[in-house]
């Protein structure tokens, strides 16, 4: 497969779209001996990467160039890469060594930040965060330790030069700058994700998907247990619409809410 | 036993009262706890001069703290900030800013916390399916939950030391639309009500902004109605793939309950359910649940409201 370097492709994009294998959103979730059990859980790229997946392409549309989706899992996790390929994107690499079990975020974002260097990116896209821990640390954690500019949470963009995105901030929607390279994490926003067309999931099973590996620290955050949420006691049912007055005053005299 | 340092959440200019929750979680952890303060103004950290439990504010002072750019709000708060483990509150900002302030130290973080016991923290995942309990070794940059620890006392007077700061800015705002209603956000609400697809149509919605306007709530959606009506922004949406939310009072309005629902509402402290359905699985979340149509409780239930507290 070719690798693009940087130098060959200055005048174009060279985008890295990283991509996360998570639990389907929809399914209920069990713990079993202090571990979450995911084994009868169908896993599916986590939905914010669609968004990031779309505006990679966008990008590349707008100004040339390639989209490479990148994931750091275990070989169980290549099937969201074809999904990325099916979508459009040009390259699918999958980052991995068998040493690595839970990598901490200052381990996966030292392999991350080694990889999206080697591939020689200049934008970076992700989900807003991944639907399993929703801790959105990747985006800006990598932009940090690759010296870069980054935007989080964005509902639209537009390409050149630099990407300007739009945002929401404390005061209302902001329209941003963002100068390249950058890392750009993906809200659902104005880019909804395209579908894969029959020809593109027929590319997708003949791609072949390009392992890497890097350099991770050892991890100092370990998981220690899984735990489910404490269940809440039973409430109060109540029928008719003539009830709704007896729980406004619940509200106030036994909630204290009001 | 590392130092801890509680970096002040600014809002609006000001300092956020949750702000005082993080010295408790601060103390939780053990150690002694500064306070660093971002602000474009020393006055700013007046409020916190008074904090019970801190051995040490630092007021830093930069212009970065009035634009939105995490690179420059990260460089200036490490130049000022000490080594040790360092809590953000679990803003949308602060977790952008507490992820690479944690990459600038080459260590690592760790969101959303919910309770601590030392160096074990626990956060919710799969938007609050399950809980992860994580164990911390050495120094690590921690956000908090706002509305979990309860906040420290004030009545002491700290000494507050000023530092300028400069930071690394790398984009620019070129303008911001200033959001058009005054209502509040779902994700910085203490009151919600949410409309799912059982309202029937959007233009119904209204009957829950009136009871928002009522109240002073935020109007939230399901992702079911949110991905239905065009005219039911994302930005409204309360679920896994939507905002997170624990204000003191949940209303779901013609909301079934998917688990994706469920998700990202079921920390509420109170959850009010109305829907004609007995059988919808909300009810088993409900604290209060009303089995009606939303079209014979809404009004019962603004009138009620209005009585209350007009």
């Amino acid at each position: 497969m070719k690798r693009f370097s940087f130098a060959d492709t200055i005048e174009m994009s060279t985008i890295v779209v990283l991509v996360k294998q998570v639990p389907d959103t929809n399914a209920k979730i069990a713990v079993q001996g202090g571990r979450v059990d995911l084994s009868t859980v169908k896993m599916e790229m986590s939905p914010y990467d669609g968004f990031a997946i779309e505006t990679a392409l966008r990008h590349k549309e707008a100004t040339g160039g390639t989209v490479t989706a990148l994931t750091v899992g275990a070989a169980g996790t290549e099937k969201i890469l074809k999904d990325a390929k099916a979508m459009g994107v040009d390259n699918i690499v999958r980052v991995w060594d068998d040493a690595w079990s839970e990598l901490d975020s200052n381990a996966l974002q030292s392999v991350l930040k080694e990889a999206v260097e080697s591939l020689g990116a200049n934008a970076v896209y992700c989900g807003k965060s991944a639907a399993d821990t929703g801790a959105g640390s990747t985006g800006p954690g990598l932009a940090e330790r690759l010296g870069w500019a980054n935007a989080s949470n964005i509902i639209g963009a537009e390409f050149g030069e630099s990407v300007t995105v739009s945002m929401p901030v404390e005061a209302g929607v902001a329209t941003i700058t963002v100068p390249l390279p950058a890392v750009i994490s993906c809200d659902k926003g104005d880019f909804k994700p395209r579908k894969a067309n029959v020809k593109g999931i027929m590319m997708a099973k003949k791609a072949q998907v390009e392992l890497m590996t890097a350099n991770a620290p050892p991890s100092t955050v370990v998981v220690a247990s899984h735990s489910m949420p404490e269940a809440k006691p039973a409430g109060k049912t109540f029928e008719g619409g003539s009830s709704a007055s007896q729980v406004v005053q619940l509200l106030r005299d036994e909630a204290n809410v009001l | 036993m590392t130092n801890k340092i509680v970096i002040a959440e600014l809002t609006k200019g000001t300092v956020h009262a949750s702000t005082a929750e993080l010295v408790s979680a601060a103390q939780a952890m053990g150690g002694d706890v500064t306070v660093v303060v971002p602000c474009t103004d020393a006055s700013m950290a007046d409020s916190v001069a008074s904090y019970d439990g801190v051995s040490k504010v630092i007021a830093v002072k930069s212009d970065v703290f009035a634009g939105n750019d995490s690179s420059g709000w990260a460089s200036a708060i490490d130049s000022a900030t000490p080594a040790g483990t360092v809590l953000f509150l679990a803003t949308a900002r602060s977790k952008d800013v507490a992820s690479r302030l944690a990459a600038r130290r080459g260590i690592s973080v760790v969101q959303d916390v919910v309770s601590i016991d030392g160096n074990n923290l626990t956060s919710p995942i799969y938007s609050g399916k399950a809980n992860q309990t994580v164990t911390v070794n050495g120094d690590a940059v921690v956000s908090v939950r706002a509305n979990v620890f309860s906040g420290v006392g004030s009545g002491s007077s700290n000494d507050v030391s000023v530092v300028d700061a400069s930071g690394d800015v790398k984009t620019a705002v070129q303008q911001v639309m200033e959001r058009a209603s005054a209502r509040l956000d779902v994700s910085e609400a203490n009151i919600i009500i949410s409309g799912g697809r059982g309202m029937g149509s959007p233009a119904n919605f209204s009957h829950l902004e009136a009871v928002a306007d009522t109240i002073g709530a935020a109007v939230g959606a399901s992702r079911a109605a949110v991905d239905t009506w065009d005219e039911i922004p994302h930005s409204m949406q309360v679920g896994q793939t939507g905002k997170t939310v624990n204000p003191n009072l949940y209303i779901a309005v013609g909301i079934s309950g998917a688990i994706q629902h469920l998700a990202g509402m079921r920390s509420s402290k109170y959850i009010v359910a109305i829907n004609k359905d007995a059988d919808a699985p909300i009810f088993q979340h409900a604290d209060y649940g009303i089995v009606a149509t939303w079209e014979e409780a809404l009004p019962v239930f603004q009138d009620a409201l209005s009585n209350l507290l007009g």
